[in-house]
């Protein structure tokens, strides 16, 4: 019934444009991992359907995309509240193409762990027709640094078998761009203003993919949509492993970081390139691995761009860009530096 | 004053029954993507990078869905060709 809504479009050969992910009982194997973008194109088609709600420009619905490129089977999507979730679910519709499930900010672990322990007594029974079932969780900043990280750290401690992928926008975007851990320092937002007193938000970014790594599950890893290739390797690595794996994407929000919509690829890009945002992965066994461009930018230290490029296209960091804030430029500089310096002495991969 | 309902007659949680194909969001556009697929590569940047999935591969060339398409123009931008244009919707 459901799927005669979807818009028939002709497609000459491949798969129709938009289709909702059903396995039948009997359905074994994997799907395969495909990095060849034309390939991905006449095969693969996105676990959201076209019809959400989420601001043009978004990149949180890219990073879901390429996210369900990467699944390997029948996959239950659990959402934390937050903007993806507001905006795909509008009642009475869905833009989900695979079982999803919500629940509240402070808990999206914990039900991911509840369907988790659900499909492992299914197993136990013989009551689960397919080999696997994986559960990936998106969660937004909000519900990932601040309110959701008891519930992602109980989970995390149990060993539950999910992947936990954080879109993180930096703020509490939903709700009207309040700060939340994810914050950088001196980004502007209505909860921490710019103005003759403040210069922003005046504590730094949470290292949430740190803390992911001193629980030592088996797999944490960063990401933007704009590596795309890498993101989806990274997923697929996440779903593989047994246990809890956790990967950090950075997702710019428009309204937020106040830049032209155009350019929601662009600032993660430049965020990889300054630096503020590095690409590593870390498994138990061989600990921190610069990926892409990050990698590049270790081996050779001339591809690392000042801050200021990442800052200059978003509004939110329009103060530091004035003569007199120069010394908050400096600090900033300092600090990305900092930690650039700290994870290339960590990193396996990293030159010495 | 109508009677309160039970737990037990109230619908188990909320179930979105229609899919959001049926919304379409193409009316929120102010700038319209144009491929030239003569400039076009078929490198599928724009296909990966769109936000709405209104970009669509039939085999041979790029098209745009504009039923879905919110004219945000990261596939002009991200396109290494520079094959797409935004141009400004008609007005009525």
């Amino acid at each position: 019934m459901a799927q005669q809504t979807l818009p028939q479009i002709p497609i000459k050969k491949g798969e129709p444009a938009y289709k909702l992910w059903i396995f039948e009982p009997e359905w074994k194997g994997e799907l395969p991992l495909i990095l060849n973008p034309r390939q991905l194109a006449e095969q693969k088609r996105a676990a959201i359907l076209p019809g959400h709600r989420l601001c043009a420009g978004c990149a949180a619905p890219i990073i879901v995309k390429l996210a369900s490129f990467a699944f390997r089977g029948p996959t239950i999507v659990v959402n934390a509240t937050g903007c993806l979730e507001v905006a795909t679910t509008i009642f009475p519709y869905t833009s989900w193409a695979v079982p999803w499930i919500h629940n509240a900010f402070e808990n999206a672990a914990a039900t991911a762990s509840g369907v988790e322990s659900a499909i492992k007594a299914f197993k136990k029974t013989g009551r689960l027709p397919w080999d696997h079932v994986d559960v990936v969780v998106f969660g937004g900043d909000g519900g990932t640094f601040d309110i959701g990280l008891q519930s992602l750290s109980g989970a995390a401690e149990r060993g539950h078998d999910f992947l936990y992928i954080l879109y993180d926008n930096e703020a509490y975007m939903n709700t009207g761009i309040q700060r939340s851990g994810g914050t950088p320092k001196y980004a502007w937002t209505t909860t921490s203003p710019v103005g003759s007193v403040l210069p922003g938000k005046t504590q730094h970014k949470k290292p949430i993919a740190d803390i992911m790594v001193a629980h030592r599950i088996p797999y944490v890893a960063t990401a933007t949509p704009a590596h795309w290739l890498d993101l989806m390797k990274k997923v697929r690595k996440g779903i593989e492993v047994n246990g809890p794996a956790f990967i950090h994407a950075l997702s710019s929000c428009d309204r937020g970081w106040r830049h032209d919509t155009a350019l929601a690829i662009e600032v993660s890009r430049r965020a990889v390139d300054t630096c503020y945002f590095p690409l590593w992965e870390w498994t138990p066994e061989k600990g921190y691995m610069l990926t892409d461009r990050s990698l590049s930018i270790a081996r050779n230290p001339k591809l690392k761009q000042p801050i200021e490029r990442f800052l200059e296209v978003q509004g939110r960091f329009k103060h530091l860009l004035r003569p007199e804030n120069r010394h908050l430029l400096r600090d900033l500089q300092e600090w990305v530096d900092k930690v650039w310096e700290d994870l290339l002495n960590r990193a396996v991969n990293a030159p010495r | 004053m109508t009677e309160l309902r039970g737990y037990k007659e109230l619908p188990i949680g909320a179930v979105p029954f229609r899919l959001s194909t049926d919304y379409k969001t193409g009316d929120w556009r102010a700038l319209r993507p144009v491929v030239d697929n003569n400039k076009c590569v078929k490198c599928m940047l724009c296909w990966i990078f769109c936000p709405d999935m209104a970009i669509i591969w039939d085999g041979e060339q790029i098209k745009v869905n504009y039923d879905y398409c919110k004219g945000c123009g990261i596939c002009a931008h991200e396109c290494p060709v520079k094959a797409i244009d935004m141009v400004p919707e008609p007005s009525e």
